[in-house]
């Protein structure tokens, strides 16, 4: 048994024209019961940064708590928001300082950089190496399938809507492979206008 | 009365003063002048370097780069301005490694002016013999000069002096300044308000200068070379 399988879940994002997504399951659980359909993964840091997390469920709700502090901390000395790229290099700092006992979670972080709201991605491993993408990123128990379904069914520069569809198809699909994701997932579309969420309702199973 | 409670550092007067602070202030006004000018599209820094005749003034620097935006220069003891300029170097480095990006200008003011307080509070040190002159641009907020004093206080300014020469030197600017005025400007006004203090003859060697343009955004010590230009331009 690996510790990053013991609650299961998965996060996803995807880049959309002048947009970002991005996702997760719902489902809360200790290896083979499930205990809650309603845990999301992914949490607002700002309206122009999300931060969606997978692993170790004790470590998903620290690893935000503690990462809001920081961020919090942050505006008040800074008296402005922290761009998506910068929260996510504190994100890799964060996990790296515990590089010899780390947090057994992967980062996920989706948001719009700058001024002119450029889309941006990132995803990181537990210990904090980050990978930048141009075009989607993904951590959790499905990567795997995730893979295959954004590979097939991503086409860059989708607009709001069609992106919706295109990361909803790829969740879906890749959750019915895997016993310990799924149970509905949340989808939230970042535009330079505003968040849009969105819950699905998958096979609850 | 007030003479009696400078032994130690910690300890009010009845006025309300830490001496030590007051005596650390002293320092600085006996310190050679150093003055700074903020300009619409970037910041000027300069200070005097009057040294004895055999000295080589190359091997003294005044003006110090903290980062590549932000520059500083300081007015009272020299030796207490290097720890400073380490100190700041490492905190401005140790900020970049966990965000990746820049410290802004008044971030490492505030982390400096908390250094300089730490030094009020504490036992068994002395607060440090300078004001600092703080110079940086930010790509979100733009030109920015700051002064930090022995006590940790810090102030944000359009064109200020510290030093020997600082109360005239700041009616001079006052009167100069505008704020519209352009680098170019900035860097002639700022050597005439340092001409105007000057005993003997100012040349490119017994003056620094350092600035901060917008277009780029890098801080730079004018090389004695660049110094000579401009001050051949003013006669």
């Amino acid at each position: 048994m690996s510790i990053m399988e013991y609650n299961g879940g998965a996060v996803l994002a995807m880049v959309g024209k002048n947009c970002v997504a991005i996702a997760s399951d719902l489902r809360f659980g200790v290896q083979a019961q499930t205990l809650s359909t309603n845990f999301s993964k992914v949490f607002p840091i700002s309206s122009k940064c999300f931060l969606g997390l997978s692993g170790l469920a004790t470590d998903i709700l620290t690893l935000h708590q503690k990462l809001v502090f920081k961020n919090n901390l942050y505006k008040l000395r800074e008296e402005r928001e922290m761009s998506p790229r910068v929260f996510a290099n504190m994100v890799a700092s964060t996990l790296y300082e515990k590089r010899f006992g780390p947090f057994f979670s992967e980062p996920v972080i989706a948001g719009l950089e700058g001024p002119e709201n450029k889309p941006y991605i990132t995803a990181m491993d537990l210990l904090g190496a980050p990978v930048d993408a141009h075009d989607f990123v993904m951590s959790g128990t499905c990567t795997p399938a995730m893979y295959g379904m954004c590979e097939t069914l991503y086409r860059p520069n989708l607009e709001p809507d069609d992106l919706f569809e295109t990361i909803s198809q790829c969740l879906l699909a890749a959750f019915d492979r895997d016993a310990i994701t799924g149970w509905g997932a949340v989808v939230h579309i970042l535009t330079p206008t505003g968040v849009i969420s969105r819950k699905l309702k998958g096979r609850q199973d | 009365m007030d003479s009696y409670y400078d032994f130690s550092l910690t300890t009010f007067s009845p006025s309300g003063k830490l001496v030590q602070i007051e005596y650390a202030l002293q320092a600085v006004s006996d310190g050679a002048t150093a003055l700074g000018i903020k300009a619409k599209n970037g910041v000027v820094i300069a200070t005097e370097k009057k040294l004895p005749p055999l000295m080589d003034s190359s091997s003294i620097q005044k003006v110090s780069l903290l980062t590549p935006n932000i520059g500083m220069v300081y007015a009272g003891m020299g030796p207490d301005t290097r720890v400073l300029v380490k100190k700041g170097r490492k905190k401005a480095e140790a900020y970049f490694r966990q965000y990746k990006d820049p410290i802004t200008s008044i971030g490492i003011v505030k982390e400096l002016a908390s250094v300089m307080q730490e030094f009020t509070q504490s036992g068994g040190v002395r607060p440090f013999g300078v004001s600092l002159l703080i110079a940086g641009y930010d790509k979100t907020t733009g030109p920015a000069l700051y002064q930090v004093d022995p006590s940790g206080s810090y102030f944000g300014w359009k064109a200020t002096a510290v030093g020997k020469n600082m109360v005239n030197a700041k009616t001079f600017l006052e009167k100069r300044y505008n704020e519209d005025i352009e680098l170019e400007d900035a860097i002639h006004i700022a050597i005439l308000t340092l001409k105007e203090g000057f005993e003997g003859q100012m040349s490119e060697h017994n003056i620094e200068i350092g600035i901060i343009r917008s277009s780029d955004g890098q801080f730079q010590v004018l090389t004695p070379a660049m110094v000579k230009d401009y001050l051949e331009v003013l006669g």
